[in-house]
């Protein structure tokens, strides 16, 4: 028997309503015991009083969604609370006190969606983005996922290996009958098929959307890393002191900027010698953090930047002087100046790291399978033996499978059949 | 009279399981309608191919009958993909009709065990759930605890041309239709096929002169290696259809049965009717067809690639516009033929039924196609029925040893939709399992299951471990192997036989079939890694009385598609077509919380 599981599916309280959601056979059963009252109409919403050892909880709007006509193809209650603290946890202790009932793993009204079969893998990873979403932009990426972007892309690719490896097979099972050619473009059609399987693995990685654009704040001692930090995070974080080495630590601040996640990484002020150990092994972090960092603030001197495209030279207490020739961005965190000129650089230098609008935004495990698949296809164009091209290609399909669904020995016939008059 | 085991059908399938059975000690009984019939080519009259050549060989390397027949009969040799690796070459040969089954007669004749009973049977006997024996239609009863019905389109047949509809499996001889009803009341799965056959020609009528002529191969390779060439070789010929062909074909398609709706089976897609290739396939204008004897003693042509059955004058006018057909005479005019056939997902991997045990089904019956996968089927069925009836141990290849357990993997587990035929696309481990490599991988396998007579034992044992001695001569060294010096330096056979005399003094085969595997050696490697990955990972038991219905999770559609197959493993289930994903985790699922329990 499946476990009836239950969560606040909206997100953290305290909020105008909050949605707790019930999974599982037991889900009616929950709502007719929190309720007194009857069970509302499937799909109908229907106001009604929970209440738990006569204690009234809330007034709330419910729902039913029975199997298998639900998100997650079990019986499925909703309940629409009032979103305050309290009145949540009062409902989910309720819920926990029931028999049956126990809160849900994170993830699992997918992983029962996607048991279920209402949804395939792709989309089950773009619906757990989205629920992890809390950016505008990335909102819209895991909106392009659930709604099958990566699914239409590999229904291109599907096609294409499907029809190529149909081509090669033909060539080598019906190699006697007259209508098989042997398709001489073979490498050319693979290889541009490769090259565009490489176009989308040069697409950035979901990653930088969830995890946000890593900004290495750098700089020699005191040359107000921190201020920087706390005027673009619009809070005290950092430790500010006018001591040289105060920061020690790296401290990560993550901050929204026109909508775009970036993590602000305080570095320990780089500097040449020090006697002061702890300090040492700091500014040993903070080298490795730069190398990792998408974008550096430089706040040093031009000619000791780290030498890479992706630095914004900034001089910093602009407020103490001016300095005409100086070509670095001044700003001043004591008056706010060049700040907003600051954003828009870092802006428009984190846009161009992040997957465009609306375009596919690969994890890790969807860029492995590509990956494959790109290797794959071009080894099959790059070989002279046809039976190796065929492997190649076999090779694929299976990474195709392991992306969504499946391109099995069938529908690989199915394509051969529908492309060559076969048959003596 | 009783049996250990009883044969119904003298086809391919039904000889040589009769014989494997035999071959293993089980007493066993061939029951035929017609004893002059027993290993008659119904269809064309060639051996092997492409996959197809792939199979001969391993029911050779099993001492099965094909080969050996096949050797005695061939009137003309031609290896296929020649210019391809030798893993996808399929040897096929042209067969007089008349030799080859004087050949398997012969065969047959001189096994020992083995007896050939004519009669047809009405009914087979059944006691307490399980096969007992046979009824055959004049009243007898014959018992055995073990039948592999191979009766290939004989089960309640029909045949078409144009408009007439005649019950029966060959021409002149009848259907045998109480069976197929019998079958039908004890609920196994039945269900229709068609398949057709082209006209047969008088070869004296066709202008030879104006066409292209193919010459058997020079070289001397045989279907067996315990084979020889017969002299003399025939040639083949190659003509075309042209636009007047289907022209007379397009205005005759109102009287096609195919066209009709007086079939409603479904037909091979690798193996069209002339009307189908001209309907879906307009924009061609012409087909190729191979003219291909059927005997020495016997003027009768075999026109592949224009199986039939439109009525005959429009066939006759359709020859006729062909070149070289001009004046063609018309021996015996091409047919469809509807057959009933048993859902092989209601078998097991050893072809024995599950609902009823001791009824074994072997060939076409199970929804295939050819000589070559009916001979296959026919041996592993009539193995394992020698097994049941003489407690011996079941025969069961996989899918990474041999292209036999490809097909059978594919019945048991995905059914058909189309006559099954072999292709090499369906084996995965394609690299591994080529036709000069079968005794390797198979004789051992049949020794061990005492398949294997003393004529093969002969010529195997030494061979067997010449070539494991080569082997290791072959691997040693890592980097300086001869097996890596192959591969880096594109070393030929000459050059190989030059490193080491006891390469020197290998037969050609042996040598050419090592330097192959050295070749493919990475390729194969990581098909092995596959494999192992693939065991560990889907050997997980499905139990045999799993209730899929009682799964949370599993759509109606999945339900039915698990009930039919009933997966033994988890690697079975993932090779069942149409199951999501979502099926495969909730079954996995729903097997660890059983076990956990």
């Amino acid at each position: 028997m499946t476990d009836t599981i239950f969560a606040l599916s909206s997100g953290n309280p305290p909020a105008a309503i909050a949605v707790v959601r019930i999974c599982g056979p037991a889900a009616d059963g929950a709502l007719a015991a929190l309720t007194t009252t009857d069970l509302p109409e499937p799909r109908h919403a229907a106001l009604r009083t929970l209440r738990s050892n006569a204690a009234v909880l809330d007034s709330a709007l419910v729902l039913r969604f029975p199997e298998p006509n639900s998100a997650t193809g079990e019986d499925l209650v909703e309940l629409h609370l009032h979103g305050g603290r309290a009145t949540v946890a009062a409902v989910c202790d309720a819920l926990a006190a029931l028999p049956g009932l126990r809160p849900a793993e994170p993830g699992e009204f997918t992983r029962r969606a996607f048991e279920n079969g209402r949804i395939d893998l792709s989309e089950a990873e773009g619906l757990s983005d989205l629920l992890r979403a809390e950016t505008e932009g990335q909102r819209r990426a895991a909106m392009a996922m659930a709604s099958g972007g990566l699914a239409v892309l590999v229904d291109q690719l599907r096609g294409e290996i499907l029809n190529a490896s149909a081509r090669v097979e033909a060539a080598i099972d019906f190699d006697d009958e007259d209508d098989v050619s042997p398709w001489p473009e073979r490498a050319a059609v693979l290889l541009m098929l490769a090259d565009r399987v490489a176009e989308q693995l040069a697409n950035p990685p979901a990653e930088r959307l969830h995890d946000g654009i890593r900004i290495a704040v750098a700089g020699p001692p005191n040359a107000g890393k921190s201020s920087l930090i706390n005027i673009l995070g619009s809070r005290e974080v950092a430790i500010v002191s006018p001591i040289a080495g105060t920061t020690r630590d790296l401290i990560e601040v993550p901050v929204q900027l026109r909508g775009l996640p970036l993590i602000l990484i305080d570095t320990a002020g780089l500097r040449d010698a020090t006697d002061d150990q702890i300090e040492a092994i700091g500014i040993i972090r903070a080298e490795t953090v730069i190398d990792g960092a998408d974008i550096v603030l430089w706040l040093g001197l031009p000619d000791q930047a780290p030498e890479r495209a992706d630095v914004i030279a900034i001089r910093t207490k602009a407020d103490l002087g001016d300095a005409p020739d100086d070509p670095r961005l001044a700003v001043s965190a004591v008056t706010g100046d060049g700040i907003a000129a600051l954003i828009n650089r870092i802006a428009a230098m984190a846009r161009s790291l992040l997957p465009p609008p609306d375009a596919l935004a690969l994890n890790r495990r969807q860029r492995a399978c590509l990956c494959d698949i790109e290797a794959e296809c071009r080894a099959a164009g790059g070989t002279g033996d046809l039976l190796l091209a065929a492997e190649h290609l076999r090779h694929a399909r299976h990474a195709l499978d392991r992306l969504t669904g499946r391109a099995g020995v069938e529908d690989m016939l199915d394509a051969l059949f529908g492309t060559f008059c076969i048959g003596k | 009279m009783s049996y250990d085991v009883i044969i119904i059908g003298g086809g391919h399938a039904g000889c040589e399981a009769a014989a494997a059975a035999a071959r293993r000690g089980a007493r066993v009984a061939l029951v035929t309608m017609a004893r002059a019939t027993v290993g008659a080519m119904s269809c064309n009259p060639a051996i092997g191919g492409v996959g197809k050549g792939q199979l001969v060989r391993e029911v050779d390397a099993l001492d099965g009958l094909i080969g050996r027949a096949g050797d005695a009969a061939a009137i003309h040799y031609r290896m296929l993909n020649r210019s391809k690796g030798k893993a996808v070459q399929g040897p096929r040969i042209q067969a007089d009709r008349v030799a080859y089954r004087s050949a398997v007669q012969a065969a047959l004749a001189a096994q020992a065990n083995l007896d050939i009973v004519e009669g047809a049977v009405d009914a087979l006997r059944i006691d307490g759930g399980r096969v007992a024996g046979v009824v055959l239609g004049c009243g007898r009863a014959i018992e055995a605890p073990a039948v592999v019905i191979a009766s290939g389109t004989f089960l309640s047949a029909r045949m078409f041309c144009g408009e007439a509809v005649t019950p029966g499996g060959r021409v002149g001889e009848p259907a045998a239709s109480a069976l197929g009803q019998q079958l039908r009341v004890l609920d196994l799965p039945v269900a229709r096929l068609k398949t057709g056959t082209p006209p047969r020609l008088d070869g004296r009528t066709i202008d030879w002169s104006r066409l292209d002529v193919q010459s058997s191969d020079e070289d001397d390779w045989t279907l067996s290696p315990l084979g020889h060439r017969v002299p003399p070789q025939l040639h083949c010929a190659i003509t075309r259809t042209n636009r007047a062909t289907h022209d007379v074909i397009r205005a005759s398609l109102d009287r096609s049965p195919l066209f009709t709706g007086a079939i409603e089976a479904s037909g091979p897609r690798y193996c069209p009717s002339i009307e189908d290739k001209v309907v879906r396939f307009g924009d061609r204008d012409g087909h190729q067809i191979f003219l291909e004897p059927e005997a020495r003693a016997d003027p009768l042509i075999y026109p592949n690639g224009i199986s039939t059955s439109l009525p005959v004058e429009a066939q006759l006018a359709m020859l006729r516009t062909i070149e070289g057909l001009e004046s063609v005479v018309i021996a015996q005019a091409g047919y469809a033929v509807e057959y009933d056939y048993l859902d092989p997902r209601a078998l097991d991997h050893a072809l024995e039924s599950r609902a009823l045990p001791g009824l074994f089904l072997a060939g076409q019956v199970n929804g295939t196609t050819g000589y070559e996968e009916a001979a296959a089927q026919g041996l592993v069925a009539g193995a394992n029925a020698a097994a049941v009836a003489c407690g011996l141990p079941r025969l069961r290849l996989d899918r990474d040893t041999s292209y036999i357990g490809v097909m059978i993997d594919d019945l048991v587990l995905q059914g058909v939709t189309e006559p099954y035929r072999m292709l090499t696309a369906r084996a995965e481990h394609r690299l591994h399992l080529r036709a000069d490599n079968a005794e390797t991988r198979l004789t051992g396998i049949g020794v061990a299951h005492g398949l294997i007579g003393d004529e093969r034992r002969v010529h195997w044992d030494p061979r067997e471990s010449a070539r494991v001695q080569a082997e290791a001569v072959m691997a040693f060294g890592g980097d300086r192997s001869i097996v890596a010096r192959i591969r880096r330096e594109s070393l030929e056979a000459p050059d190989v036989r030059a490193l080491d005399p006891l390469l020197a003094a290998l037969p050609v085969t042996t040598l050419d079939e090592l330097i192959e595997d050295a070749r493919y050696a990475p390729y194969v490697d990581r098909q092995r890694a596959e494999v192992q990955a693939r065991r560990a990972a889907s050997g997980v038991l499905i139990r045999g009385d799993l209730d899929y219905r009682a799964i949370a999770g599993l759509s109606a559609e999945m339900v039915q598609r698990l009930d039919a197959a009933r997966p033994a493993t988890m690697g079975d289930a993932e090779r069942i077509p149409g199951i999501t994903p979502a099926a495969l985790s909730a079954l996995l699922v729903h097997n660890r919380v059983g076990a956990l329990r």
